[in-house]
């Protein structure tokens, strides 16, 4: 029952800072909302049982992309200007109308295969098991640091001075 | 009605449709790059969802989200990155000036 509770508060908080994202004029306190759609998500991810990824949702998003971001907006000094919707603002809307409506009936419209069983908690140890373990995730594991060196390395070429 | 996988579901396409709209909408290449960020995390409500209801005990859906949590930071990095470059030629960051590719 209290987790019933925690979803729909965390639901009705995420979805309105999500609106908040895109209809504040000010830059700067979009990226504020969308701290706290992060914060919300996290929490959503706690109802689900998932506390490992909780952990990693709030030091990767919270702690270092709304970093990124808000560097980026105090870099650009793009503040004062706002975020004016363009011309497609119309056409956008309805694609994104349409677009929820196509997924919410095909998601009501399929029965799912609910599995009984309760969540494993705590989550960390089967992770690090399907991480690293026999049969698991090891080859992309292994692939995600190259990603990350090529875009560390991106990032430096792309904004260092000439 | 106690909440199950299509609260769940729900709720991430709402927030779905939400970045969807903003990033076709939106002028400012930071809040473009911003509703990305929220399509993102709810694709990963979706499948932090999928693996806590319909196979509790295999937790491959949260593998999946720190995989997609990964390259999330990855092209955070790049886009900005990306979007600072363009400021410095261009003098700005609004998406309907930058037009170097159209004729």
């Amino acid at each position: 029952m209290g987790v019933d509770i925690a979803f729909w508060i965390l639901a009705v908080v995420g979805v309105g800072a999500a609106l908040a994202v895109v209809s504040l004029r000010d830059v700067f306190r979009s990226a504020l909302s969308l701290i706290l759609c992060f914060l919300a998500v996290a929490g959503i991810y706690i109802t689900l049982s998932a506390d490992f990824l909780a952990a990693v949702q709030i030091l990767i998003y919270v702690g270092a992309i709304s970093v990124l971001i808000i560097l980026a907006i105090m870099l650009t000094r793009e503040v004062r200007r706002g975020s004016p919707s363009g011309k497609l603002r119309i056409p956008a809307f309805i694609v994104a109308v349409l677009f929820f409506g196509g997924v919410a009936f095909a998601l009501l419209n399929t029965t799912w295969q609910v599995s009984g069983a309760p969540p494993l908690e705590p989550t960390t140890p089967a992770i690090a098991e399907l991480l690293f373990g026999e049969g698991g995730f090891i080859l992309p594991v292994e692939i995600v640091p190259i990603l990350l060196l090529a875009a560390i390395l991106g990032a430096i070429v792309l904004v260092r001075e000439k | 009605m106690s909440v199950g996988l299509e609260h769940y579901l729900i709720l991430s396409a709402i927030i779905f449709s939400i970045g969807l709209y903003g990033a076709l909408s939106k002028r400012n290449a930071i809040v473009i790059l911003m509703s990305i960020e929220l399509m993102l995390n709810a694709v990963n409500i979706a499948m932090v969802a999928f693996s806590r209801y319909i196979v509790p005990l295999a937790l491959t859906g949260q593998v999946f989200a720190i995989f997609i949590m990964v390259v999330a930071a990855a092209e955070v990095a790049v886009g900005l990155a990306i979007i600072i470059s363009i400021y410095r030629h261009r003098e700005t960051i609004d998406v309907t000036k930058i037009d170097l590719l159209k004729w």
